[in-house]
């Protein structure tokens, strides 16, 4: 219906992506704030997991447009 | 508990970013909404992958988030019966069997089936308990929501509650059905993104599954159970006093995999609705066999928590704590803990996000389905009959107002009257426990009439009220959880499985009193009436131009065997 969900969708898991990842990498090296995640800096590797998610979704949808009718 | 939860910018970032997107969607679909058909019924225009997705996703509210892993740690591994016997078979039965009569009939919603196959007496039963349903539902999982919001972030109560129920009406408002599903698409790639971690953080630390099963030997151990008890799901169901869910396997599969699970996923609108908004047949019906695929996986991320969170009170070094209720561990708090315990800012905007997307996609989901079964079904039907499409979709639209505004009443009426709530969903579960009889009769015995679907229900109604009035379970405090006739004549292991069978219970009286009472009052509908309504008189359906890998049944199969495989696995 006029809208491809995958382009909200990428949009917004690439927007988050960034974030987080530019956020971990900001904070890398913080023993205290990562203490918790067992010293894994979760939200880089969320952060590009995420990036990664957002532009594979905004590719298809560029490449095979979710159709309807 | 560590002081885990103060929030930075990032995190409120996060949630803003989200809000953002929701919104966002609900305004892009604005434009399209010209008639009653798109509003209400996403103008049956959705690509099944999208209707898949949803149709999880509606399921996948807070409650279920919260509850499932709240049953993981109680339960341990036996909770995933709630999955593959609990919801697979039903999934795949109305994929094959129950779809092309919702789709393929004129009906737009359930109760209008029921009115197409049997009569108006039996639609208005059910629409209106449907629609007082829905709105309780709303509002409980509303009030659990601002409940966790408020002891977990300090978040003011009245300002979670409106702030999440306006968002959920203004996307609804704008967009209609299709922005609730375009959205619980998007919640739930959100809850996988979020929950994904907490396990793999939660499995690291806890030495793997290895490890998990070791320390849930100990739980198990110190409960007085066999060492497997938390980490197997059917070993230990050969009788009731070797489980923690005090339930056997003929309760299991009987009543949870046939009774309430059937009655669920192949008579709830909730559901149904997703798959109904399909642009074709092959796509409503592959719907659910989509949907199902996910599913199977779902417990890693909802039931595992709560597994190692129980795991981890086994060891006091890991410096987690589940707080307590009375004497008993507070089960319910064991996502917002889990959150806590292994989250640093940003991932625990992240999490709560995803939290709140799990409460957003199951509370649009009651709005949608009141929505369409308010509109059609109780406003078309008996308040005003003959107007133009432009009048129904004005009403949808303000229905969907005035449905958030009456949950919003509910989610306050819940936070003062805790019993009120436990009764009100007693009566639900009275009502819907024999539905799935009357529409198995209806589908697939042209001989059932109105009348014996209409009193089929209603003796169903009076068994299970009766079933649950005559038994209690193990230590049982209010009249809510059973007795209330004054003799108790079978006492349960668990209110589980007291629940189990009022189902069974419930689901035979409907059977036999339909088939009875259909036998001894005359049928009302001529065959050509029942046409696409009943199995033997709807022509079956052909998918010679669909390739057999893309068809439901080889899809059904390759489901079946999955979950086939994995109850193996973790047997």
């Amino acid at each position: 219906m006029g809208l491809d969900i995958k382009v909200p969708i990428g949009l917004m898991f690439t927007i988050l992506g960034l974030l987080l990842a530019i956020f971990g990498l900001a904070t890398a090296g913080d023993a205290e704030l990562y203490k918790r995640s067992l010293d894994i800096n979760i939200n880089l590797w969320t952060g590009l997991a995420m990036l990664l998610i957002g532009i594979v979704m905004l590719a298809t949808s560029k490449l095979r447009p979710t159709k309807d009718k | 508990m560590e002081s885990s939860f103060n929030l930075s910018w990032i995190d409120y970032t996060i949630m803003a970013v989200y809000f953002g997107f929701v919104l966002g969607i609900g305004w892009t679909l604005k434009r399209f909404m010209k008639s009653s058909t798109d509003f209400l019924e996403a103008g049956r225009s959705i690509p099944s992958w999208i209707t898949g997705l949803a149709f999880i996703a509606t399921n996948l509210g807070a409650l279920e988030v919260i509850g499932m892993a709240a049953s993981g740690a109680k339960y341990g591994m036996a909770t995933v019966h709630f999955y593959w016997i609990g919801a697979i078979p039903a999934m795949i039965f109305l994929a094959l069997f129950m779809m092309p009569f919702y789709y393929g009939s004129k009906a737009r919603s359930v109760p209008e089936y029921l009115k197409l196959r049997f009569d108006e007496k039996t639609r208005g039963f059910n629409a209106f308990s449907f629609a007082v349903m829905t709105i309780f539902a709303s509002g409980i999982s509303m009030y659990a929501l601002a409940l966790l919001m408020e002891t977990l972030l300090g978040w003011n109560f009245n300002f979670s509650l409106v702030i999440s129920a306006i968002i959920v009406l203004v996307y609804v408002y704008l967009g209609g059905l299709t922005s609730a599903i375009y959205n619980e698409v998007l919640q739930f790639f959100l809850i996988v993104v979020g929950f994904t971690p907490l396990v793999i953080l939660g499995l690291i630390s806890i030495g793997g599954w290895e490890g998990l099963s070791e320390s849930l030997a100990d739980v198990a151990v110190r409960n007085g159970y066999e060492p497997g008890a938390w980490s197997h799901s059917w070993k230990f169901m050969g009788s009731t006093d070797s489980n923690p869910m005090g339930t056997e396997w003929m309760g299991i599969i009987v009543g949870l995999g046939f009774v309430l699970s059937f009655g669920y996923w192949c008579t709830n609108f909730l559901v149904v609705q997703r798959a109904m908004a399909a642009d074709s047949m092959t796509g409503a019906r592959k719907t659910p066999l989509i949907g199902a695929i996910p599913k199977m996986f779902l417990p890693a991320l909802v039931i595992v928590p709560g597994m190692i969170a129980i795991a981890l009170t086994t060891m006091p070094e890991s410096g987690f704590e589940l707080p307590l209720k009375g004497s008993s561990y507070d089960y319910d708090k064991v996502i917002p803990v889990m959150l806590g315990h292994y989250f640093p800012t940003g991932m625990l905007g992240l999490g709560l996000t995803a939290l709140m997307a799990s409460f957003m996609s199951g509370m649009a989901g009651n709005v949608t389905a009141f929505n369409t079964v308010f509109t059609y079904d109780i406003y078309q039907s008996y308040i005003n009959k003959s107007k133009s499409d432009r009048h129904y979709l004005r009403v949808g639209q303000l229905t969907t107002i005035f449905g958030v505004i009456v949950s919003i009443g509910a989610a306050y009426m819940a936070r003062m009257f805790n019993n009120v709530m436990d009764f009100l969903q007693l009566i639900f579960a009275f009502i819907n426990a024999p539905l799935f009889a009357t529409f198995l009769l209806g589908m697939f015995w042209k001989r059932a009439t109105g009348h014996g679907a209409f009193f089929g229900l209603i003796s169903g109604t009076l068994a299970a009220s009766l079933h649950h009035g005559l038994t209690a379970p193990v230590g049982a405090e209010s009249l809510v959880k059973g007795g209330w006739l004054g003799t108790v004549v079978h006492t349960y292991p668990s209110e589980m499985a007291q629940n189990f069978w009022t189902a069974i219970y419930a689901f035979s009286a409907a059977l036999i009193f339909t088939i009875i009472i259909s036998y001894i009052t005359k049928q009302q509908k001529t065959d050509e009436d029942m046409t696409g309504l009943v199995y033997s008189l709807t022509p079956r359906i052909k998918e010679d131009g669909v390739a057999w890998y893309d068809r439901p049944v080889t899809m059904a199969i390759l489901v079946g065997i999955i979950a086939l495989v994995l109850s193996l696995l973790f047997w």
